[in-house]
């Protein structure tokens, strides 16, 4: 009876084995998607054009996001000046120093900090910056990515030096060399990969953000030479041209929209030889 | 467990493990010491991780330029012993220490010791060898003292292949220096250790089985190394291999359950030794 029911049992098998593939290609297929449609309707629009010239007023042909592409460099290197000391020496403290009690308490604010929606992050550096300043800036724009960074930097930077074996802060300390220095030279030096890993990855989430710089950096059409000034985006340009009624816009939307694609995956595949060569190299 | 082994082998009249023989310290019997011969000198040290004492009121002096090598079975202290030696304790916030070490003459744990300087003259070899994976051979050996606080590039190239050539690794690497340490084979990395502690130039050195995962051809190196170190500074091992103790050592200290059973010239320890529990132990009848 048992054998009777073997091809009808292997057969149910096989169809549960389909069903989870099929669900687990759906993962692939949005991106695949993505892609394709970025590439359709925005490749005619990449050109040199786009990454050297000023938007055009509307009704003129051509221009380009050169004044975009720079505010978002801008921007995220502001966004850097602030979150990676900031983020990187807490992961240190995190990982390295401090009580359980205090440590359990600011892992526990990172992580809800981490889970906070951009959006609510752009209101309040609108309130507490924007307002007081009168005005929207490059400055107020940096720094509301650069407080978005800390805490992501702060937990990322903190697991790798908890993955540095205590053998290697024991030798260290074991050669009569003081802890800062251990920490420094020995434990930050051997996790150096990863911690620039988790920078690279929360330089390419910020360098997608929108809500909260619709708050704070504003954007502009022309080049900004003052910090104090708005300052444009990639991300708000593609937002600003994406709900304008003009098709030149809209071809030069998915144009920055694929630019930026191209950019926040070449800052992952990037991590990933980062990461592949460290293991590697070192087993 | 281990109780019940020595019931076992032992005639029952002879079985002390309770008896008070075993248990008070026992005095040394190093009667040609005097204090200037001393390294180290310990006094009543306990170690405690949490409420749980782990080495209890160990007294033992360490004779300046010897091999002294502490045994026992497994869990017994002697890493415990070895790391109080340096202060290695004061990484783990669980542990406390109380009694007192000197090292030739000055307390370790005194208010005016400091843990970062002791270090410096207390070096370390640990059993696992643990390279810095980031730095090449020679940056290895001069990490020591280029953090602390040698600038001068002649000194540390000058101090760099000094301690390879005592850690006899000198003529395997002198042609690839600037290779990655984790390239060389496991025996010559714990070499290397050997080399990076001894480039800080300590004036104990404590090694903790620093063999043990190594092969024979490779422990007989280091053992070779060990008796030729002990010209210039005092070495302190612990070892699970009596065979090696016997071979290397000048003095053999004899830990159980936390206690020091007995200490006496390594030739004594392993041919007459004063308590029973220590010839169970060296004649390999437990541990
Ligand atoms: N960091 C620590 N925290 C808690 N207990 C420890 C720690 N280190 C060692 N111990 C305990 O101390 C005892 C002695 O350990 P150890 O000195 O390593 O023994 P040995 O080196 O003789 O094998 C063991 O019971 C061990 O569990
Ligand atoms: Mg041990």
């Amino acid at each position: 009876m048992k054998a009777a029911r073997y091809p009808w049992r292997k057969f149910k098998d096989r169809l549960m084995q389909l069903v989870m593939g099929g669900c687990a290609m759906l993962v692939i297929a949005p991106l695949g998607l993505v892609f394709f449609h970025l590439v359709k309707s925005g490749i005619s629009a990449v050109n040199w054009q786009f990454f050297t010239h000023l938007p055009k007023p509307v009704g003129e042909a051509g221009g380009g996001m050169a004044n975009a592409i720079i505010g978002s460099l801008v921007l995220l290197g502001e966004a850097a000046l602030l979150g990676v000391p900031v983020g990187v020496l807490g992961g240190v403290y995190l990982s390295e120093y401090g009580s359980n009690r205090l440590n359990f308490w600011i892992r526990f604010s990172a992580d809800i900090l981490n889970g906070v929606p951009s959006i609510i992050w752009g209101i309040v550096v609108y309130a507490l910056v924007v307002i007081p300043m009168k005005g929207f800036s490059a400055l107020a724009g940096g720094l509301v990515l650069g407080l978005m960074m800390i805490p992501l930097i702060m937990r990322t930077t903190e697991e790798v030096l908890i993955l540095v074996p205590n053998c290697y802060r024991e030798a260290g300390t074991a050669l009569g060399i003081s802890q800062w220095r251990v920490v420094v030279q020995i434990v930050m030096r051997t996790a150096l990969r990863g911690t620039v890993t988790g920078i690279l990855l929360a330089l390419a989430r910020m360098a997608g953000e929108t809500a909260p710089l619709l708050f704070t950096a504003f954007g502009n059409r022309f080049w900004t030479h003052d910090l104090t000034n708005p300052i444009a985006a990639l991300p708000l340009q593609i937002f600003t041209y994406a709900i304008s009624p003009y098709d030149d816009w809209h071809r030069q939307a998915w144009a920055g929209a694929l630019v930026l694609l191209l950019m926040v995956t070449a800052v992952n595949v990037g991590v990933r030889v980062l990461t592949r060569d460290r293991m590697t190299e070192d087993p | 467990m281990t109780t019940a082994t020595i019931e076992k082998s032992v005639p029952r009249k002879r079985l002390a493990i309770n008896s008070p023989a075993i248990t008070a310290p026992a005095a040394s019997r190093l009667e040609a010491l005097t204090p200037s011969d001393w390294a180290l000198d310990v006094r009543d040290l306990s170690v405690y991780f949490g409420t749980n004492r782990v080495l209890k009121d160990v007294s033992l002096q360490v004779r300046n330029r010897s091999v002294t090598a502490i045994i026992g079975p497994s869990g017994c202290g002697k890493s415990t012993f070895l790391r109080a030696m340096n202060r290695m304790h004061d990484l783990v916030p669980e542990a406390r220490v109380t009694g007192a070490v000197r090292l030739f003459g000055s307390s370790i744990y005194g208010p005016e010791a400091d843990a970062v300087a002791v270090r410096r003259r207390v070096g370390m070899v640990f059993q696992k060898s643990n390279p810095f994976p980031t730095l090449s051979i020679v940056d290895n050996v001069k990490v020591g003292p280029r953090l602390g606080g040698v600038r001068q590039r002649s000194v540390l190239d000058e101090r760099a292949e000094r301690s390879l050539r005592l850690a006899a690794l000198w003529d395997e690497v002198k042609d690839r220096l600037n290779a990655p340490a984790v390239s060389l084979s496991g025996g010559q990395q714990q070499r290397l250790c050997i080399a990076r502690a001894l480039a800080v130039e300590p004036e104990v050195l404590l090694m903790d089985e620093p063999a043990s995962a190594l092969d024979p051809i490779a422990t007989a190196r280091i053992e070779e190394l060990i008796l030729n170190l002990k010209k210039d500074l005092t070495i302190v091992i612990v070892t699970h291999n009596l065979q090696q103790a016997a071979r290397i050592s000048d003095y053999t200290a004899f830990f159980y359950l936390g206690e020091l059973v007995e200490y006496d010239t390594t030739s004594k320890i392993f041919t007459g030794p004063a308590r029973q529990k220590t010839e169970d132990y060296v004649t390999g009848r437990f541990g």
